[in-house]
């Protein structure tokens, strides 16, 4: 059964009045996202919310329920029409995600459920075998709990000691700092592309070379990056890369860890079972080949096919587009917002994806949270799983405002509208 | 803001600005510290007894406004009150916030606490007016281990 698949993009060369001159015709975009069509709270929805998940166009949606309605089966086993078209399907959609992503190699690209499964494979599979005690894991102060946690897990496991590179004022790696750190001793390094409680977006390429100068491994936790710059893995040079596919318009429970073909290829398994396997017996097992020594039992199929999708989707957008427009509300939504009195933007660094993290000074951030979802407007309030950039600024909580391509200017004048009606409450 | 206005009351932003008996007690009778882990808000609570009437109680910490306000209009209401009185008004406290009002509550003796009425229909808030009251109950039941409303 043949269906060609269409994307519905946003994207037109039309004479309208809705391109921006960055070439990206948001209202277009905006068309292709069905749940921002309704109002919350007798307001239009205003979804702030991008970083902690980004909602999914037609396109992906459409793909999933294609998947249940026509081609689901199991892959990789049966020779029945059904099980070759969801193979193809799963298959296709790790090619899309080499494209997105410029690995070398489609073997490089492994299905886990997130990028926090990601950099626990790392963890486990490749820092587990190579590190012993005296060895350093380096990471940053800007990190997600999911960049910190696993990586404190196999130090005690190994007898390595965490080191911690610290960030400025601004929120941004000191990296003369991060360079000090590093040493002979400096085995894995691992930091975010872009953080997801402030915004920064940390100079990877620079890093990733001065760690391979000390002789490190280094890992990358894109999450937030996915969706909102280009990435090319070869050209910032890294060794392994995850990313999440409900961050970057695809579903939930998918994502992929990037992995250097021949680090993959000397590593253990992570999980084991079916499918990772070529042949199985009482005395012997032989493992699969990559990317499929990975991928034990059945993966998530219709989440594969959804994030090849959105890959597909962000790959037609263009990346360098949805950057510049991007960037053009980061610098609407910082200067709007700091025209209003009593509100202090939390990171400031100069290079930031579109997150504006802030605090309305006297106020709570649950307390402007519930204000702004009174208004419709969706933004994430707390700690944003990174308690220790919160306990650097020395607050317990901001409010953060991230944004997406889909997003308008119009919803940044909503926004400062809402964050006024907060200073009027408490004031 | 007149939606808001249900939620935030004056008595609660008053509270909130202006907390009362925010502050610790020495050698307290009953003590324990409440932890929410979703947004970070601490709250220790301090009752000082005499027999089974409450004869002092504070806290300390730091949360939003509809936890700091629960956590004073706490201390104003529980001041004076049995043990047991201050249990069946956690209860009835927690009914409010859950369910919402009950048609005669004076009878359930929440006094100034009806104030918090609005709080249920924001489900995302319920912990915020609770964690004090949850560490009240651990406090009285002498439970040192740090409570947490997850």
């Amino acid at each position: 059964m043949e269906h060609e698949q269409n994307i519905g993009i946003g994207l037109t060369h039309d004479e309208t009045s809705s391109i921006d001159h960055t070439g990206l015709d948001f209202a277009s975009v905006r068309a292709d996202f069905p749940i921002l069509q309704q109002q919350v709270n007798g307001h239009p929805l205003v979804y702030l919310d991008n970083a902690a998940t980004a909602q999914k166009p037609n396109c992906v949606i459409d793909a999933i329920q294609r998947h249940y309605e026509c081609d689901n089966a199991n892959i990789h086993r049966g020779v029945h029409a059904l099980s070759v078209r969801s193979t193809e399907r799963y298959e296709q959609a790790r090619l899309k995600l080499q494209q997105f992503l410029g690995a070398e190699r489609v073997e490089e690209l492994i299905f886990v459920r997130s990028a926090t499964e990601a950099i626990n494979l790392v963890a486990q599979t490749y820092a587990r075998n190579c590190l012993s005690t005296g060895d350093e894991v380096l990471i940053t102060e800007l990190e997600h709990h999911s960049n910190i946690v696993p990586w404190q897990l196999v130090c005690e496991q190994t007898g390595a000691k965490l080191r911690i590179a610290p960030i400025n004022d601004a929120g941004e790696v000191i990296y003369d700092e991060f360079v000090n750190i590093l040493s002979a001793k400096t085995k894995i390094a691992s930091f975010s592309h872009v953080s997801n409680a402030l915004g920064t977006i940390n100079p990877v390429r620079e890093m990733t070379t001065a760690a391979h100068e000390a002789g490190a491994v280094v890992m990358i936790d894109g999450a937030q990056a996915a969706p909102h710059i280009p990435i090319d893995v070869q050209e910032i040079g890294c060794d392994f890369y995850a990313i999440t596919g409900h961050k970057m318009f695809g579903p939930t429970g998918i994502g992929v860890l990037y992995g250097r073909y021949d680090l993959l290829n000397a590593l253990p398994p992570y999980q084991t079972g079916g499918d990772m396997i070529l042949s199985v017996s009482f005395d012997k097992t032989v493992y699969n080949e990559v990317p499929y020594k990975f991928e034990a039992g059945t993966p998530n199929i219709s989440g594969a096919i959804g994030l090849g999708m959105a890959a597909d989707y962000l790959m037609k957008l263009g990346m360098d587009r949805v950057l510049a427009y991007e960037n053009e509300l980061l610098s609407y939504a910082t200067s709007t917002l700091s025209n209003i009195p009593n509100i202090r933007i939390i990171g400031t660094a100069a290079h930031k994806a579109a997150v504006v993290s802030f605090i309305v000074e006297g106020v709570h951030a649950h307390d402007v949270g519930t204000i702004l979802d009174n208004a419709g407007i969706a933004v994430r309030t707390g700690h944003h799983c990174a308690q220790p950039v919160m306990a650097h600024f020395g607050i317990e909580a901001t409010a953060r405002a991230s944004m997406a391509a889909y997003n308008t200017m119009k919803e940044i004048d909503s926004l400062a509208e809402a964050i006024r009606e907060v200073v009027e409450v408490f004031g | 803001m007149s939606d808001l206005g249900d939620l935030y009351q004056n008595m609660i932003l008053d509270h909130n600005k202006s907390p009362r008996n925010r502050r610790a007690i020495n050698d307290p009778d009953h003590c324990a510290e409440g932890y929410n882990a979703l947004c970070g808000d601490r709250v220790t609570v301090y009752i000082d007894v005499d027999g089974d009437v409450i004869k002092d109680v504070s806290f300390e910490g730091s949360g939003c406004a509809i936890s700091t306000a629960s956590a004073s209009l706490m201390t104003e209401t529980l001041k004076g009150k049995t043990l047991d009185e201050a249990k069946e008004i956690f209860q009835s406290f927690h009914h409010l916030i859950t369910e919402g009002p009950v048609e005669t509550n004076d009878a359930s003796g929440l006094g100034k606490l009806v104030v918090f009425s609005g709080v249920c229909r924001y489900p995302a808030r319920v912990k915020c007016a609770t964690l004090v009251w949850h560490t009240v109950n651990a406090a009285l039941d002498n439970n040192t281990k740090k409570i947490s409303t997850e």
